[in-house]
């Protein structure tokens, strides 16, 4: 059921996994590039949250804008998620302070800023409901015909931007001489000084890039326009979470994180029919993380593998000697 | 001087919890494994000691069943931590990924059983753990008012372990040995010690502590367990660096965010706080703003232990 679940619906279920992989993706490939320029990235959740805060406002107030709305939204999001990790890179490059925690202080900060900017706020807030009020129209995704053809979904193009982002953060990371230096500063910060590397910059500007990705991936989800709203609770959110455990399944290859990213939502969703036979939901949560435990024991496969080859060409090599 | 010690009292139920479980992550880091499963932990010792409670609560009440869900928590934490010690030692695996897992496999877990259990996931019980006060020592004045009245036994508890840890970390042999394990593993190894025992006593130790800082938590703060330690162990996690690995900075860290945190969620009841008419919000933003300010002045110098975070590899030169 896990594995067919997703599928028993046909067109309509594909469209789901593809919605559902847009925000964790997004959330996962912010992880997943922190690693790769030596950062974790646990903030995450709240870098998300203030993206999608920021395109809900603008989705709700400048609906003048018309055609561009919802492209200004995305930017938004973006934007102020990119703010949000500004100060713990600041901090670690220029005062020392460790990431993880000006990050988890930062979610808390954010979670709280937020319910207090939509709660306090009668434009946005919606008081029956303790939630945001929907976006306006004109800030809704583009649906590019995708709810066509993945009929009674809610997919949207946010996916085909979530796909756009990875591309680019791929040729970033293996393509340019920016991101060759990003990748030089995680592996070993003094010896890229040394090279003449930038280190300070780039460790802020790989935190940024970091939590830009993270608030696009929130943006992108409450722009969907599928009834999802900000609600004032005092719980980080989920998506920073899941973006850790994408990103880790992914093994920080951005690639790898789309495939990750697709697969989680894939049995998520798959798990939500299990209710019908009684049981919890959470029961994926267990499988996930059964997998993301055995994916780190698999570096010892594939170091016993390479041993194991090599010691057999050193074997080799000595019978030749015998017998010549 | 009654909100002060109001004050007080609610500065120790934040603190205590942040205090076990940074300690046990202590521990762990300085055996130079990084734990970020403390979440995972704290969630299962008190999944599991909240389990006992509900169930032996018709049976037995106050300090001694308290005593025993503590046992019971230290050993669910420990069982549970193996796994991570097990696959951070044993495997060479990545611990941040294998903390990660185990961050997300304990609160399904928590809630999956309490579902097959009770049918829900909430986990009700009965506090009768709260002294009122403490005989003749709560009759000190000051002192008594400050530390022996409306407290719990785990306050006295979670002292204790500070007490023996600085004396374990610094003062024994198997103390030095877990930090030369943490600093330069190699050169620990080739005195005679071995480097995968004392980690994976780092690691059952923080497994332990973090399963009763899981307990301490919960019991003065709700009645019931709802699968979730409401990310105490990322912020212990958080005042463990902030303390810089150190028994002595551990407390003031863990001390001055319990402050923080005691003042933002009872600022209505201290007239002065309340008449300055800041919003709500801020007050709960405060704690984690003022460490923030406080870790930009004094990370110029923070080191973590050299070794934690990478697996011991007996051939690496």
């Amino acid at each position: 059921m896990i594995l067919t679940g997703a599928l028993t619906h046909g067109a309509k279920g594909i469209g789901q996994i593809f919605y559902y992989a847009t925000p964790i993706m997004m959330t996962g490939l912010s992880v997943g590039f922190a690693f790769k320029t030596g950062l974790f990235n646990i903030g995450a959740s709240g870098q998300f949250i203030v993206g999608a805060f920021a395109s809900v406002y603008i989705g709700i107030t400048m609906s003048a804008l018309g055609q561009v709305h919802w492209l200004v939204a995305v930017l938004g999001s973006l934007i102020a998620g990119g703010l949000w990790a500004l100060l713990p890179g600041i901090l670690k490059a220029y005062a020392n302070v460790n990431e993880v925690i000006s990050c988890i202080m930062m979610n808390y900060i954010g979670m709280y800023a937020v319910n207090s900017l939509v709660k306090e706020n009668p434009i946005l807030f919606d008081q029956a409901k303790n939630q945001s009020y929907s976006v306006a129209q004109s800030a809704v995704l583009p649906k590019l015909g995708l709810d066509q053809l993945f009929a009674g979904s809610s997919i949207n193009s946010g996916f085909l931007i979530a796909i756009l982002a990875v591309i680019i953060i791929h040729i970033l990371l293996n393509k340019t001489v920016f991101g060759f230096e990003l990748k030089a500063v995680g592996l070993n910060h003094e010896a890229s000084k040394y090279a003449g590397v930038n280190e300070k910059r780039n460790i802020v500007l790989s935190m940024v890039i970091a939590g830009a990705l993270a608030g696009l991936g929130g943006g992108l989800l409450y722009l969907a326009g599928s009834g999802k709203h900000i609600e004032v609770l005092e719980v980080l959110a989920d998506e920073g979470f899941t973006g850790m455990s994408v990103a880790l399944l992914g093994l920080s290859n951005p690639i790898g994180i789309l495939v990750a990213a697709l697969f989680i939502a894939y049995i998520t969703e798959g798990g939500f029919y299990l209710q019908l036979f009684d049981f919890a939901p959470e029961i994926i949560d267990i499988i996930i993380a059964v997998i993301i435990y055995f994916s780190a024991l698999s570096l010892l496969f594939q170091h016993l593998i390479t041993r194991i080859t090599t010691r057999k060409i050193i074997k080799d090599n000595s019978k030749e000697e015998i017998t010549s | 001087m009654t909100t002060f010690y109001f004050i007080f009292q609610q500065t120790m139920f934040f603190m205590i919890p942040l205090l076990v479980v940074a300690l046990g992550g202590m521990f762990s880091e300085r055996s130079g494994v990084v734990n970020v499963a403390l979440e995972g932990i704290m969630t299962i010792g008190a999944f599991a000691s909240i389990l006992f409670i509900s169930i032996f609560e018709d049976s037995m009440s106050g300090q001694p069943l308290l005593i025993l869900a503590l046992v019971i928590a230290a050993m669910a934490g420990a069982a549970f931590s193996f796994f991570h010690a097990y696959a951070s030692i044993n495997m060479k695996a990545d611990q941040v990924i294998s903390g990660t897992a185990l961050n997300m496999f304990a609160p399904a877990l928590a809630i999956f059983i309490g579902r097959q259990l009770n049918g829900v996931q909430q986990i009700q019980f009965t506090n009768t753990f709260r002294i009122a006060s403490v005989p003749i020592l709560g009759d000190i004045p000051v002192i008594g008012d400050l530390f022996f009245k409306n407290t719990y036994i785990t306050t006295y508890i979670g002292l204790a372990i500070l007490a023996i840890s600085a004396i374990v970390l610094y003062k024994t042999r198997f103390g030095l040995r877990l930090r030369a394990c943490g600093e330069h593993p190699q050169a620990a190894d080739s005195v005679g010690i071995n480097v995968y025992k004392m980690r994976y006593c780092g690691v059952l130790i923080s497994g332990v502590l973090g399963g009763i800082g899981g307990l301490i938590f919960v019991i003065p703060t709700s009645t019931n367990f709802n699968a979730t330690v409401a990310g105490y162990g990322f912020l212990a996690l958080a005042v463990l660096i902030f303390g810089q690995w150190r028994p002595v900075r551990i407390l003031l860290a863990a001390l001055f965010f319990g402050l923080m945190k005691a003042i933002a969620s009872s600022y209505s009841g201290i007239p002065f706080l309340n008449g300055l008419g800041i919003s709500s919000t801020l007050y709960k933003m405060i704690p984690y703003i003022a460490t923030l300010v406080v870790l930009t002045f004094t990370s110029k110098h923070s080191q973590a232990p050299r070794a934690s975070g990478t697996p011991y590899d007996k051939g690496a030169r």
